[in-house]
């Protein structure tokens, strides 16, 4: 499902914007579709910057999951009347510097116009054994079990909900409180 | 784990509407309202002559002012939970309440003979007013950086002064209820001073609560 189209002619902004828009009203398809096309365009940025901070771009996927779970747990700080890539480019930034600052590498890293300059590497491997999964592991118990289910064996909340003998609304709240945990985790520096 | 699983379990997360930082932060402004009165009720209480200070321009001065530095500092702080607002573009209006009290503190020592200068700046109780302010902003500034916990600063550090700035006009607005200092040279120095302290407790507090 990483097939995204590639819009190189004319910025993907306005159709971001619309993907975003009907994400944020519960529409999920578009949600994910969008989450989907602006990967490579991360992958392109976290390849780069770990590159030019002269740290092994082999945590590039990691940085990306990470970008990925900020993007999706700041979504409702983009206002739809506002363009949104520099949204996306500022939570991006954001979070790579993050991943830095975690490196032990101080002070300011020149990230303006980073993805301009970015070698045009192809999509990197997708890991299994991510920095994700290892903090999937320290989550407790019932958090844990809802977030495997959910994204490592694709299950629907309903399943998960039967599967573990609880309410669909206990699943989506345990879930959304696990995923919230989860970039608690990566912030705290765990890593490294 | 793969990107793959990854986007379909975000996508798959929906526990409500996501709500935008807005609303907490009009929520977290009319609760840390209350919290400052119910603490003024409980402690000082307003001055007892308070409706007749209301008929006097200098009395309702102290609340243009500390209020109008909350309200400004709110339409900056709508901006700052934003992660691609470095510098919000209505930061000058910061300027809004300083200015105004400089042209009061002005029109003050025109007012005023010089003998008395010293006297209407140090006024009767400048310690209560260092001491109440930092109280009666905590409700508020608690709340705020609580509605900003769901926001994205992109500067964090900045958006807690920012916040201060809001809680401390709230609070000043509920001491000043209290206060029979109201010549504007009192509040240009221990209103400032206090309000500068709640900025700085929000810019310290904020960089260490609002991380994301």
């Amino acid at each position: 499902m990483s097939g995204a189209k590639k819009s190189d002619g004319g910025t993907p902004e306005a159709e971001w914007a619309g993907l975003m828009r009907a994400g944020l009203s519960s529409d999920g398809a578009s949600y994910r579709l969008l989450l989907e096309e602006i990967v490579p365009r991360l992958r392109k940025f976290a390849a780069g910057g770990l590159a030019r901070a002269g740290i092994g771009n082999g945590d590039a996927e990691d940085v990306v999951q990470e970008i990925l779970l900020a993007i999706h747990l700041k979504r409702q700080t983009w206002m739809t009347d506002q363009p949104f890539l520099p949204w996306l480019n500022a939570i991006s930034r954001h979070k790579l510097i993050d991943v830095m600052r975690r490196c032990g590498r101080r002070g300011e890293v020149p990230i303006e116009g980073l993805i301009d300059i970015l070698p045009d590497e192809s999509a990197a491997p997708e890991t299994s054994q991510s920095e994700l999964t290892r903090l999937v592991g320290l989550l407790d118990g019932k958090q844990q079990a809802i977030v495997l289910a959910i994204s490592l064996n694709g299950a629907s909340i309903r399943d998960t909900a039967a599967k573990l003998g609880m309410s669909e609304v206990a699943v989506r709240v345990g879930f959304h409180r696990g995923l919230k945990k989860l970039a608690a985790l990566y912030r705290d520096g765990s890593a490294a | 784990m793969k990107t793959g699983g990854l986007i379909a379990a975000l996508s798959a997360d929906r526990p409500e509407p996501a709500r935008s930082p807005l609303r907490a932060m009009l929520i977290a402004v009319f609760a840390g309202a209350l919290i400052a009165g119910a603490l003024l009720m409980l402690t000082l209480r307003p001055r007892p002559d308070f409706m007749q200070a209301m008929m006097t321009l200098r009395f309702d001065f102290k609340f243009a002012v500390t209020l109008l530095l909350a309200a400004s500092a709110f339409i900056v702080l709508r901006d700052m939970a934003r992660p691609e607002v470095q510098r919000s573009r209505l930061r000058l209006a910061l300027f809004a309440a300083p200015l105004l009290l400089l042209v009061a503190v002005v029109l003050e020592l025109f007012a005023v003979p010089q003998a008395q200068w010293a006297g209407k700046l140090v006024g009767h109780n400048m310690r209560f007013c260092t001491a109440f302010i930092p109280l009666f902003s905590l409700g508020p500034l608690v709340l705020m950086l609580w509605a900003l916990r769901r926001g994205a600063p992109a500067n964090p550090a900045r958006a807690g002064a920012i916040a201060g700035l809001v809680a401390g006009g709230i609070g000043a607005a509920f001491y000043a209820a209290h206060c029979f200092d109201d010549s504007p040279l009192f509040v240009a120095t221990w209103y400032t001073l206090a309000i500068a302290f709640v900025t700085g407790l929000g810019a310290l507090l904020g960089s260490r609560l609002l991380r994301w």
